[in-house]
């Protein structure tokens, strides 16, 4: 074999007997193929992955200041932002991670949702992604509750409250969440403690994901497999440097962010120390959970919301075996495309319902919501493979890119031997 | 929201934020964090703050001036707690200064080696001392209701620094018809428009040291001023390095572009 050349001797010597090196060039390195066709929308695995990274630096760095115990928790977190050295720079960072780890996450959701990505044979890479989003949701949610301020206290009431819907056993169970009879010390220990393991769980997760991953390697646009090394360039260098060029362009977004307007998607209640004896007037989510909260409220029976609320992420387990059109890429859907853009606006609106207090108009919204996010789901995909009429598929994904001929004698130069 | 400070942002940032929405489907869903959070009933004028916009900075006079006002009106009820007095450095004050300004208040230490606590003058590293005891205490000289610590305030309200000066400036007569419970007085701005702090900033109230001219309006202005740098003391530090760490990522930005289309050259 012509690779793997290694000219440092140390390294040969480690390779020879533990293959680290050549498993990183299989992985994400120059013996690794990848479809030469992506687009920008498959920066954004890479992306929650150094997102994931900088939450666990940051949070264990912040974890060394913070003290979990109800009559200090808030002002730890206020010393951190005022006593501890760049404090107030670690935890900007950590609060706006969170959010920038949904919006990371989320639109690398609905890019599997456009082209496909989650029909076989990449079901169960599909499924991986939802577990650890729901694990994300957890994770986030007791994070939100570490620093004690009022909507950290009245947000985990609400939605540990939610288990009581459960016919018999509810109540016990939530005595059980708390460890006590309501929200306190003994629940924000527990928080605590999970909130630092559950993102290790995440990085478990997140290597099966990538091992089922390279298994078939990355869908693309055209969502049409590959037929020969024509097809393929290998990661390294084209997707490093363009996961660079990605990597970039977030961090730009990231920093205004925490630089500029570190408390924008923040809640000023939060600022205020939790008080059991003051309920305040809205108590909202996080943005990123207010969709599903919308759908909650949207049902006027509690079990039912807390149903539908789980369903909506539970959904997207089965959602391979919903979907029966053989194409994968909207591009050639016309009319899954229509419904993959109204899906998109259904969730946002979902979200603004989410914001809004549960009444007059809202609850209509949220209830037409929530009806359009599951039959989309359950009635229109089922069908669409049926009634849509897919336009022609391109033979090959490097008939439609090679173009004009000629250019690509460098691509192809680089020997692909696994591919 | 900071609903002022996020309004008045310098163009970059709004086109940045706006580029990002654009670009980014998920971004949209950030509107509703918005929204959710603007609250209250009615609309809070925006002013303009020097610490706005992304190279936004405190004005010491101001802050000097606000503290002055804290010291002497708002302390009477309102504490401090997470500001300490070696803090005060921040708004211009000399170490020789800071010292003095401390030890004009009486904080509790101890217990000393017969086991007994005993009193001192602050001192630098201590943190301002609230006026009373706990919040009971609080609550039974201003007829039940809590004047909240200030540390914080600026970032704890939607609005911000606007909603302080606004509700300190909002006090009116009430509309007739209004019944106003006992001890409570009609705000504009407040939620609910009874408000169980007394009309805080009067005309000619205090003298200001600079000899500026204590109108309310100059008062609500500077103690506006001086808590939103409690709040967020940190402010112009984040906002200088901020600047320095944008215009860094942007020029790696370009020049990974340009890595990019070269080493893409050859696929195209
Ligand atoms: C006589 C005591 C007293 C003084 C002096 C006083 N306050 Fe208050 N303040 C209160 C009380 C009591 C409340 C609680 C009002 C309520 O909840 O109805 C309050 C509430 C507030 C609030 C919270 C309003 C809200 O949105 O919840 C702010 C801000 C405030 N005061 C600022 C100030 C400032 C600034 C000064 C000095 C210029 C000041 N106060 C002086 C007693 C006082
Ligand atoms: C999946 C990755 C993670 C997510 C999504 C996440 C999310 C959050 C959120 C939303 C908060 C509340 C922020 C605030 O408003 O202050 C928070 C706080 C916190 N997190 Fe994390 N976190 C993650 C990983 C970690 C890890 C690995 C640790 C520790 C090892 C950690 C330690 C902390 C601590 C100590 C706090 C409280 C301090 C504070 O509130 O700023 N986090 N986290």
């Amino acid at each position: 074999m012509a690779h793997p050349l290694y000219d440092n001797a140390l390294v040969k010597w480690v390779d020879h007997r533990m293959p680290i090196f050549s498993l990183y060039r299989h992985s994400l390195g120059d013996q690794y193929p990848a479809p030469r066709n992506l687009n920008y929308w498959w920066n954004f695995g890479s992306l929650a992955g150094l997102v994931l990274v900088t939450m666990i630096v940051t949070g264990i760095l912040l974890a060394m200041h913070y003290t979990p115990h109800t009559s200090m928790a808030f002002s730890s977190v206020e010393r951190i932002m005022r006593d501890v050295n760049y404090g107030w720079l670690i935890r900007y960072i950590h609060a706006n991670g969170a959010s920038f780890f949904f919006i990371v996450v989320y639109i690398h959701i609905f890019r599997g949702l456009y082209y496909g990505s989650y029909k076989a044979p990449r079901e169960l890479l599909w499924m991986l992604g939802v577990v650890i989003l729901l694990l994300m949701m957890a994770t986030a949610f007791m994070g939100y509750v570490l620093p004690w301020g009022q909507m950290s206290f009245w947000g985990a009431t609400v939605i540990t409250n939610l288990f009581s819907a459960i016919p018999v056993v509810g109540k016990g169970i939530v005595t059980w969440l708390w460890g006590g009879f309501s929200v306190d010390n003994p629940t924000l220990n527990r928080f605590f403690s999970l909130h630092y393991l559950l993102p290790f769980l995440i990085v478990g997760v997140v290597v099966l994901h990538v091992w089922a991953l390279h298994q078939f390697g990355s869908n693309n646009p055209l969502g049409i497999d590959r037929k020969g090394p024509q097809d393929s360039i290998p990661f390294h260098p084209y997707y490093t440097v363009k996961d660079m060029f990605g990597v970039g362009v977030f961090l730009v977004v990231f920093a205004a962010v925490v630089f500029f307007a570190p408390n924008y998607m923040g809640h000023p209640d939060n600022y205020t120390p939790a008080n059991p004896l003051v309920t305040p007037p809205h108590i909202v989510p996080e943005w990123y959970f207010l969709p599903y909260y919308a759908m909650l409220r949207a049902v006027p029976d509690k079990l039912g919301g807390v149903i539908v609320m789980f369903a909506s992420i539970a959904i997207l387990f089965v959602l391979p075996w919903l979907d029966t059109s053989r194409v994968k890429s909207a591009s050639f859907r016309p009319i899954y495309r229509i419904f993959f853009w109204i899906l998109a606006i259904d969730c946002v609106v979902l979200g603004f319902c989410g914001a809004k207090p549960p009444e007059g108009i809202w609850v209509i919204i949220s209830r037409l919501g929530t009806l359009w996010y599951f039959a989309h789901f359950l009635v229109l995909l089922p069908l669409l493979g049926f009634l849509e009429r897919p336009s022609p598929l391109p033979q090959s994904i490097s008939e439609p890119v090679i173009k004009g001929g000629g250019a690509i004698a460098g691509a192809r130069a680089a020997p692909m031997e696994k591919a | 929201m900071e609903g002022g400070k996020t309004m008045q942002f310098r163009p970059m940032l709004v086109r940045l934020r706006r580029a990002a929405a654009v670009a980014a489907l998920g971004f949209t869903f950030i509107a509703p964090g918005a929204a959710f959070a603007a609250g209250g009933d009615v609309a809070i004028p925006a002013q303009k703050w020097s610490f706005d916009g992304i190279f936004g900075t405190y004005d010491r006079a101001s802050m000097q001036r606000g503290l002055q006002v804290y010291k002497e009106v708002c302390a009477a009820c309102h504490g401090l707690g997470y500001v300490a007095y070696r803090n005060l450095k921040d708004l211009g004050y000399s170490e020789a200064q800071v010292k003095a300004f401390a030890a004009q208040v009486e904080v509790t230490d101890g217990p000393n080696d017969q086991g007994e606590m005993f009193k001192r003058p602050a001192r630098p590293s201590d943190r301002f001392v609230s006026p009373f005891a706990n919040d009971n205490a609080a609550r039974a000289a201003n007829n039940g209701a809590l004047p909240p610590d200030l540390s914080l305030i600026v970032d704890a309200r939607p609005g911000g620094a606007d909603y302080l000066y606004a509700l300190l400036t909002g006090y009116a007569d009430p509309p007739a018809g209004t019944q106003l419970l006992a001890g409570m007085s009609y705000n504009k701005y407040f939620p609910g428009n009874q408000i169980g702090m007394p009309k805080p900033v009067n005309d000619d109230q205090v003298a200001f040291a600079d000899g500026t001219k204590a109108t309310a309006e100059q008062m609500a202005r500077d103690v506006t001023h001086f808590l939103a740098w409690a709040s967020e003391p940190n402010l112009e530090e984040r906002k200088q390095i901020g600047v320095k760490v944008v215009l860094f990522l942007i020029l790696l930005t370009l020049f990974l572009y340009a890595a990019k289309r070269r080493v893409w050259a050859d696929v195209h």
